[in-house]
């Protein structure tokens, strides 16, 4: 039997793993290889299909992924319960904002608007941010870190609302960085496509890279620690995972995946101020994990596009539900029925499918993999 | 000095609404090891259904009603979103409640509109002065300050007193042997619920009383996160002892911050989250919570 797997591999036999490393591949079954592929390829194709207003949307989406793909990590594969993901996202703004700024504008800037620099510079700031937390998190667990992550939210809005000269104050904030690489602007109308077009495609190839890495971190060693360390911490000690090292790692990792998505997501809109970062952005990403699915990669991302398209989403379902109306000061509104979806959905899916949208998936794969049969 | 004592009865005021708040927080995880995050809701939902019962039943009954209401819905929110959780990881039930506080505060909002909304307290903004000191305190600090003291001391004789208080003690302490022993864990944790309901909605009274009720009041119920961390979160005294000690802080901080304009204004927002971690960089299970044992 040789070592490499591939070439042993029996076929109609996707399931029949004859080395570690077929088994520990990344898509470990043909069917998964092809509809993936065919999955990215379906998403570089949206963009001639869909109008530019959706496609923004969509773009957000990737970011968003991004954040919840790092979310994921800490609490889904290592299990530590963050409610602090909004501190390490505006982190990770702040730091692209201010590399990227106006020297001469009225908040701190070093007119650096090159992407290579301020992009990684972001994910490094916040993810030594998620260092420096990490000793809390190997001391605490469970609700306790949740509520110290809490605090961090709490900590970190006033902070940025008082630091008016990086953040330009609440209520009034500032530009978002610069997408921008070697004097090249990214997403600008051209002949290529509008700006609407080649930002979702930007965001899209860094939610596959950031997709790709995070999902090879979590089949490796490191990954393997965190899972340990999430089924059950003591024993992950004994059989000699260091668990102040692995944590301090997820937590550093999961910042660090924050900090770009923080970075990146204000691209779109060009504008933040320092209320973006409330408790209820940590609750959102809480929600993208756990309604996608925790502890896997695909969940995280299926998630993030789910939470992000909600308020698409009601917005869509007033024209069908005559009595919800869109005016803010009627009541119900369609923005009152958005915020009760987080929570409804966060409690139908904890309750019925506590793997998520993902879990969702495996149940209607499983019913086609027997199907005639019912199992 | 008469600065320094103003602003510890102040903080002896808000702080007893801390109080009252984590109370509910450690009477819940005492019951079903979980952290309920949805207080915030129950409390704001408690002044908003003040604000509608003053006018026809006058305050200290509107008070009453709405704790009992209050109580049902926390009742109500136990038996259908966390009954059917139990057994299920911690963390998984916090998140429900969490879920719950969003949805329920939705809810609410919907009844503050755009007026604005009073309890109809009887003291406002009026103080007394302490005589022979020259020392002025606000009525509804002492107001709220009597009333927590009440209803602590009720508490603590229904715990120490009653047949059902020692069933929640029993299964607070170990939750199969009381099932053992025949208490209906389903009702200890009906009841606490009930109580965390009732004791969030006075505190969202009082949390309201001389100013007005609107959406942001829930934030206040947030601090007493903090309070149950520092006092540690299966500690009763510790809840009131944390919640009074922190809302003293808080009051000092607001008061002495013109001394240390770096800091930015309203820096007594955040000073209960800052106590918190720096007590728990020294005690990573409060002051006065048990030390968890680990076995394998």
């Amino acid at each position: 039997m040789s070592a490499t797997g591939r070439r042993t591999r029996l076929r109609g036999r996707p399931l029949l793993h004859t080395s570690y490393a077929s088994e520990l591949a990344l898509f470990d079954t043909p069917a998964k290889r092809t509809s993936v592929g065919m999955l990215l390829m379906l998403a570089v194709a949206l963009p001639f299909l869909l109008p530019d207003e959706v496609l923004q949307l969509l773009a957000v989406c990737c970011v968003a992924a991004i954040g919840a793909i790092g979310l994921g990590l800490v609490t889904g594969y290592a299990g530590q319960v963050s409610l602090g993901h909004a501190f390490f996202l505006a982190i990770g703004a702040y730091t692209a904002a201010a590399i990227s700024g106006d020297p001469d504008g009225r908040v701190i800037g070093f007119g650096v608007t090159n992407i290579g620099v301020w992009l990684p510079a972001a994910g490094l700031v916040a993810g030594l941010a998620g260092v420096l937390v990490a000793p809390l998190a190997t001391r605490l667990r469970g609700l306790y870190l949740a509520i110290v992550t809490l605090g961090l939210v709490f900590i970190g809005q006033h902070v940025f609302s008082e630091w008016s000269a990086l953040t330009g104050g609440a209520g009034v904030g500032r530009p978002a960085a610069t997408l921008e690489f070697f004097g090249q602007p990214l997403a600008a109308t051209g002949a290529l496509g509008t700006r609407d077009q080649k930002l979702y495609w930007l965001m899209l190839l860094f939610l596959l890279i950031f997709a790709l890495a995070a999902a090879n971190l979590a089949r490796s060693r490191i990954g393997r620690a965190f899972t340990a360390i999430r089924d059950r911490d003591i024993a992950a000690g004994v059989i000699g995972v260091n668990l102040a090292r692995y944590k301090a790692i997820a937590f550093a990792v999961s910042s660090a995946y924050a900090g770009c998505a923080g970075a990146l997501l204000y691209t779109v809109t060009g504008f933040f101020d320092p209320s973006s970062f409330s408790l209820l952005l940590s609750v959102q990403y809480i929600a993208m994990v756990l309604i996608g699915g925790a502890g896997t990669i695909s969940g995280a991302i299926a998630g993030a596009f789910f939470i992000t398209l909600l308020p698409r989403l009601t917005r869509e379902m007033q024209a069908w539900v005559p009595f919800l109306s869109a005016q803010p000061n009627e009541v119900p509104n369609v923005f009152q029925v958005e915020t009760i979806l987080y929570g409804v959905l966060l409690i139908v899916f904890l309750l019925f499918e506590p793997r998520g949208l993902f879990g969702i998936w495996v149940r209607v794969r499983n019913y086609w993999k027997a199907w005639p049969f019912s199992y | 000095m008469t600065e320094f004592l103003e602003s510890v009865l102040r903080g002896l005021g808000t702080g007893s609404v801390y109080a009252l708040l984590a109370l509910g927080f450690v009477i819940i995880y005492k019951a079903t090891r979980v952290i309920s995050f949805a207080q915030p809701a129950f409390m704001l939902a408690g002044a908003v259904l003040v604000t509608y019962l003053v006018g026809p039943v006058g305050f200290w009954l509107a008070v009453l009603i709405a704790a009992l209401l209050t109580a049902g819905l926390a009742l109500g929110v136990e038996r259908v979103a966390v009954r059917p959780m139990v057994g299920r990881p911690a963390f998984v039930v916090a998140i429900i409640t969490l879920g719950v506080d969003v949805a329920v505060r939705v809810v609410v909002n919907g009844f503050i509109g755009l007026d604005v909304r009073h309890v109809g307290d009887p003291w406002g903004l009026r103080t007394v002065a302490i005589p022979g000191t020259g020392i002025d305190l606000q009525q509804r600090h002492l107001g709220a300050f009597l009333t927590t003291a009440v209803l602590i001391a009720a508490l603590f004789a229904f715990f120490r007193f009653t047949r059902m208080g020692l069933a929640m003690r029993a299964a607070a302490y170990d939750q199969e042997a009381a099932l053992a022993q025949g208490v209906s864990v389903g009702a200890v944790f009906a009841l606490a619920w009930g109580l965390a309901g009732g004791l969030a909605a006075v505190a969202g009274t009082f949390a309201a009383a001389g100013a007005s009720v609107d959406a942001g009041l829930w934030l206040i119920a947030l601090t007493a996160l903090p309070v149950i961390i520092l006092g540690g979160l299966d500690s009763l005294p510790g809840a009131v002892v944390g919640g009074l000690a922190v809302g003293t802080i808080q009051e000092l901080a607001a008061s002495y911050q013109q001394h240390a304009p770096w800091l930015g204004g309203n820096v007594s927002v955040i000073t209960p989250y800052v106590l918190m971690l720096l007590v728990l960089l020294v005690r990573p299970y409060g002051l006065f919570g048990t030390r968890e044992v680990e076995r394998v």
